[in-house]
């Protein structure tokens, strides 16, 4: 068994520290003492007080300077006259001063002549990527690569729907295509050619293959063949001959790999079945003609500019 | 230091500092938060704000429900950067008849508050089924199932249910509004639908959101979307600069 008699309190005079020797200075107790144990009553480091004691002076300054108390009708304006609305409205005209050259410059050179202007090139290529961001990024994608077969068209190559020289970039932003807001929006529309009841089924196979064959995609002979007058006679129009497509008509080249949809045969099927309608707003409401300008300055020189 | 020494009877005695605690929390309280509702440059009245339409209310059940304000943020601060990007900053009365309101203080995605009338309905409708397919980088989930939750009249009386009790919060939604809900619920998603719900609710779209015959989630959550920010006209509103 062990021996309880060591369960007991240690003397003082055992305890380390020893509680007998007072800290330095014989700082003051509480008074209180639980099974021996006291506890010292510390004044709050200097340091500490002080720094209390100058917030609540900082407070009175701050209150004078910056609105604080609320009266009858008002609060307090504070001597500083601050307002986050003003402060924004300040920042963002200081910006816009600092730039208006630059804009006014952008509307009134040619748009051919922008790139013989370094300067002014440069700065409307970097407001025309702030724009891209914000305005554009959302379909085109943060990078301009658009959405692959999902109709968001890529804006890196040198594949264009409506043309790729800087007058028709800046057509297309301001005016959008296939909208309902603008009377000058870029208009087509492709029949649907198997919903409503154009072709059968038999004969948009038989186009399909022959699309298939003008971008040198596995297709079969005997069908494209077959699909070559029915192309000539519901396609060509738009399309060209060849598949060359027409920038006039919106009309996507078909003699060539890039494909706004999806290229599959199920995607072009679909395609030609029930047609499609992609639809990008007008923005002339919402950019002034300078960031227009600048903004389709940044597509042209992304790599397919005409 | 006659003084400080009584604070030591408030330091000991534990129901004379509580009460004495109370007291000074509640003062606090009041400065603060009593001048806003009586202080003129806290209230700022703002044309063309009116009560959400009832498709609208479901479209913001759902994305309360969804959990959306965990990512995305519905207030535009003061700040150069954020005006540029997302537009205007949010004035307060912009949230006026949010109960909730969904200024939210962290942002994963993008802000709100001025989405409507930035996408196209199609853009959403691929963004909620896929929001890689149009935005790659994009974190947010997939909401593809909206497109199949169909809102029947059930749905529709709950919407109104709802605005019944907006009313006795204050929303002026008048009778006409309420025995018109069920119906406006369906007419706003409907392209060929009764024009009144515009009248009724002035700025409110009204069409085929999701291009489906049947009303879904998907309906009113993009009625919702298309509408955030757009009631107040800023080419017609100028904001007092001291507010």
């Amino acid at each position: 068994m062990a021996d309880n008699s060591e369960n007991k309190v240690t003397p003082a005079s055992r305890q380390y520290p020893d509680p007998a020797r007072k800290l330095k200075n014989d700082v003051a107790t509480t008074g209180h003492s639980w099974d021996g144990i006291e506890e010292y009553d510390n004044p709050m480091p200097r340091w500490w007080v002080w720094i209390f004691i100058i917030t609540i002076i900082w407070s009175v300054g701050y209150w004078i300077a910056y609105p604080a108390w609320p009266g009858i009708k008002s609060a307090t304006a504070g001597l500083l006259g601050y307002s986050s609305r003003a402060n924004v409205a300040a920042e963002i005209n200081e910006f816009e001063a600092r730039n208006e050259g630059f804009f006014v410059q952008l509307v009134d050179t040619d748009l051919e002549d922008i790139r013989d202007n370094d300067e002014l090139h440069r700065f409307a290529v970097n407001a025309g990527a702030a724009v891209f961001r914000a305005q554009c990024s959302q379909c085109h994608g943060s990078g301009g690569a658009g959405v692959q077969a999902a109709g968001y068209p890529n804006l890196l190559d040198d594949d264009w729907l409506w043309g790729g020289t800087l007058d028709d970039i800046v057509t297309t932003v301001t005016w959008g295509i296939r909208n309902e807001d603008f009377a000058d929006a870029r208009w087509s529309e492709m029949p649907a050619f198997g919903r409503d009841g154009l072709l059968d089924d038999a004969e948009i196979d038989q186009v399909v293959n022959h699309v298939l064959s003008l971008s040198g995609a596995d297709h079969d002979a005997q069908l494209a063949a077959a699909g070559a007058e029915l192309y000539e006679i519901n396609c060509a129009s738009c399309h060209g001959d060849g598949g060359e497509g027409d920038y006039f008509l919106g009309a996507p080249a078909l003699n060539n790999q890039v494909w706004l949809y999806g290229g599959s045969f199920d995607a072009i099927r679909e395609t030609v079945y029930y047609s499609r309608f992609g639809v990008m707003p007008g923005f002339e409401n919402r950019l002034r003609e300078a960031e227009i300008r600048a903004v389709a300055a940044y597509v042209h020189q992304l790599g397919g500019g005409q | 230091m006659g003084l400080l020494d009584h604070h030591k009877k408030i330091e000991t005695h534990a129901t004379l500092l509580l009460v004495l605690s109370f007291l000074v929390v509640t003062i606090g309280g009041i400065v603060q938060i009593v001048p806003l509702f009586y202080l003129d440059n806290t209230i700022e009245k703002v044309e063309g704000m009116r009560p959400y339409a009832p498709l609208e209310i479901a479209g913001r059940e759902i994305y309360l429900r969804e959990g959306c304000y965990t990512c995305h943020s519905q207030m535009i601060r003061p700040m150069r950067d954020e005006v540029e990007r997302y537009g205007h900053y949010s004035l307060a009365a912009e949230s006026m008849y949010d109960h909730p309101f969904q200024w939210g203080s962290k942002r994963t995605g993008p802000d709100l508050a001025r989405l409507g009338g930035r996408y196209s309905d199609d853009w959403h409708v691929q963004h909620m089924i896929n929001p890689r397919d149009v935005v790659p980088e994009s974190i947010m989930p997939s909401y593809a199932y909206m497109l199949n939750r169909t809102l029947d009249r059930s749905d529709a009386e709950h919407v109104r249910d709802i605005m019944a009790v907006y009313r006795t919060l204050g929303h002026p939604y008048t009778e006409e509004m309420l025995d018109n809900a069920v119906g406006d619920f369906f007419a706003q998603a409907d392209d060929f639908g009764d024009p009144g719900v515009v009248d009724r609710y002035p700025g409110a779209q009204q069409r085929n959101f999701d291009g489906q015959n049947q009303v879904t989630e998907m309906d009113a959550i993009i009625a919702y979307m298309q509408m955030l920010g757009t009631l107040v006209d800023f080419d017609t509103f100028v904001p007092v600069a001291n507010r």
